[in-house]
């Protein structure tokens, strides 16, 4: 693993740079535990303060330091990010295990389902679910909904590696020695689909975490709890940029563009190295 | 023919699987929901001083019997259905009595364009750079071009179009950041009339297309540079047939096929993007409708909005997967 890692540090600029980007961008979150006010504290500072020595960020017309709310709201942000891809995840490859593995009529009906999961456009419906669900709509009920919009793709694509692994010689050899369809799966198949998996989180991460930026954004989470949307929700209620307090705005734009790099370089970078084909053009054969 | 009729048939049953499911679903998230939408409806209209509890009553009854609240579960989705179809879906509370169709309908025109010229677009530009990419591996415009969309491709609409809102509304004030046509022209086949809908439509679809163009480029430079070593590229090659012909005939033509699935397959996600898009630059369609819906606690229109989202999509993936034989002629021919 440790090995991996140093090789693809050391002879893939894109992991190089993606590496060093979110893993600063993570402790820069981290940072928030030392925060020295509350993060949902506010007018406890002067509002509007531009950057300076003493507020590198500046101050919201709130009374909140910028560095500070971002440092929360980033880590909120990404943990909700992280929990619909674990979730995610766990339904993408149940389904996409089973589907490829069993094949015939349980394919074909699981498949119809995704195909059908698929064509159903998210964000109306979790506006929907937003709108009726109001005030006990909190974090993790939005995180399971979106988790429950975002396996389909995924899970298409590891039905694919499945359906390959399922005439192979070891597969038969499990069979024969008596494993039960839940071992041979998790036992013999779900190494091989391991890369997959990585590859189709890592895309999810960002997937997920733009639709919390979105939707906070727009108001419709728990609008007191710093995200990067939320921040972004608040200066727009207090007309920053009208008002010219841009760095309220600012700095969590590029906050989140630099997160959205940081990760997509690292997924594009994992997929390459996954993909023998690519990783052998990289190495000059 | 066979081969066609028997895939007609099956888009057909994927088809009104997807209206079905959907239509179910969304009666489902509003009647399994802990909110009273009547309690929340009231609440909204007593708000603003006190009303006689008589007439609030008849309010309550008025409001259940507009919604389709009444009877047992099975009775209300059975309605839900009836009203589907009926393309009922009561009035609108926040613009009162308009009815919900209405309000959907004369914001559905504007969604449908922006959308199909922003696809269109996005589709045609994003896999003639990815397929060129793909083909010539080497060449360093291409590459830089690639770098840029694909760096744009993984931030949300919102932040895209907010950019693009702070430079060309306030840094560089040149173009409109709200709205649909100018408000004082009359609708009409004017030159004035369509010049102000292009430079209002200019923003939001290029935030769209900004937003859409880094995916089709990845998967159409990855599948061209493996069909590029496939057996019958190289036959042509050694055969000598021209470049042009081997990129745009044996290359790009077999890529586009998996595109085209790609294209009906991410529909559901770039209506999503229209959503918010429409919402920022304040644009007069159903995306615009349903956010300002939910901040009016109307209902009628969130669930009416929803619905016919749902069924929009749907028909769209459709209409392109009647369109996927012509190119594809196994589907013709087996």
């Amino acid at each position: 693993m440790f090995k991996i890692l140093r090789d693809m540090l050391r002879y893939n600029i894109e992991f190089a740079i993606g590496f060093v980007l979110t893993l600063s961008i993570f402790l820069f979150a981290l940072a928030h535990f030392w925060a020295p006010l509350p993060d949902t504290a506010i007018y406890l500072l002067p509002p509007d303060m531009p950057p300076s020595a003493q507020y590198w960020f500046g101050t919201t017309s709130r009374g909140q330091d910028v560095l500070w709310q971002m440092s929360s709201a980033i880590w909120n942000t990404m943990l909700f990010g992280l929990t619909v891809t674990v979730l995610s995840r766990l339904l993408a490859v149940a389904v996409g295990m089973l589907s490829g593995y069993l094949g015939g009529r349980w394919d074909q009906a699981l498949m119809t389902l995704n195909d059908t999961m698929i064509a159903l456009p998210n964000i109306p419906i979790l506006l929907l679910v937003y709108f009726v669900m109001r005030d006990s709509m909190s974090w993790p009920v939005l995180a399971a909904t979106a988790a429950l919009l975002g396996w389909n793709y995924d899970a298409r694509l590891i039905r694919s590696v499945t359906l390959s692994l399922r005439n192979r010689e070891f597969t038969r050899h499990a069979v024969f020695a008596g494993m039960s369809v839940p071992q041979i799966l998790v036992r013999q198949h779900l190494p091989y689909v391991m890369p997959v998996i990585f590859f189709t989180a890592m895309n999810n991460l960002i997937w997920a975490i733009g639709l919390e930026v979105t939707l906070s954004v727009l108001g419709f989470s728990d609008i007191n709890r710093p995200t990067i949307g939320g921040m972004i929700y608040w200066a727009n209620q207090h007309q920053a940029i009208i008002a010219g307090i841009w760095w309220w705005i600012a700095f969590p734009i590029i906050a989140v563009v630099l997160l959205f790099l940081g990760l997509f370089l690292l997924a594009i970078s994992v997929n390459e190295y996954i993909d023998p084909r690519s990783r052998l053009s990289r190495m000059g054969a | 023919m066979d081969g066609f009729a028997k895939y007609l048939g099956r888009r057909l049953f994927q088809f009104f699987l997807v209206i079905f499911l959907g239509v179910s679903l969304a009666f489902l998230i509003t009647n399994l929901s802990p909110v009273d939408p009547v309690e929340q409806s009231v609440a909204l209209m007593t708000n603003f001083g006190a009303t006689d509890p008589r007439s609030v009553e008849l309010m309550r009854q008025a409001l259940q019997e507009l919604y389709g609240l009444q009877g047992s579960m099975l009775d209300q989705y059975l309605a839900f259905w009836g009203r589907v179809i009926r393309g009922d879906f009561g009035p609108s509370l926040s613009a009162f009595p308009t009815p919900v169709m209405s309000l959907i309908m004369s914001a559905l025109p504007w969604t449908i364009g922006l959308l199909t010229l922003s696809l269109v677009i996005t589709w045609t530009l994003g896999n003639l750079l990815g397929a060129l990419a793909g083909y010539y591996r080497s060449n360093l415009l291409l590459k830089l071009s690639g770098a840029a969309v694909m760096a744009l491709h993984p931030v949300p609409a919102y932040i895209i179009g907010l950019c693009l809102l702070l430079a060309f509304g306030f840094i560089w004030p040149i173009l409109p950041i709200s709205g649909g046509a100018q408000m004082n022209l009359q609708p009409g086949l004017t030159l004035d009339y369509l010049r102000s809908l292009i430079v209002h439509g200019t923003l939001p679809a290029l935030t769209l297309v900004l937003v859409g163009l880094g995916s089709w480029f990845i998967s159409m430079r990855s599948l061209v540079s493996n069909i590029v070593t496939d057996d019958h590229v190289v036959y042509a090659e050694l055969g000598g047939v021209s470049s042009n012909k081997i990129f745009s005939q044996y290359v790009a033509r077999n890529a586009l096929l998996p595109q085209l699935t790609g294209l009906a397959l991410s529909l559901g996600n770039v209506f999503g993007g229209a959503v918010i898009t429409e919402f920022l630059f304040n644009y007069p369609g159903v995306g615009r409708l349903m956010i300002q819906g939910i901040y009016r606690g109307d209902y009628a229109l969130v669930l009416g909005v929803t619905t016919i989202s749902i069924i929009a999509v749907a028909v769209a993936v459709f209409i392109i997967d009647l369109i996927y034989p012509l190119i594809d002629p196994r589907v013709r021919l087996s």
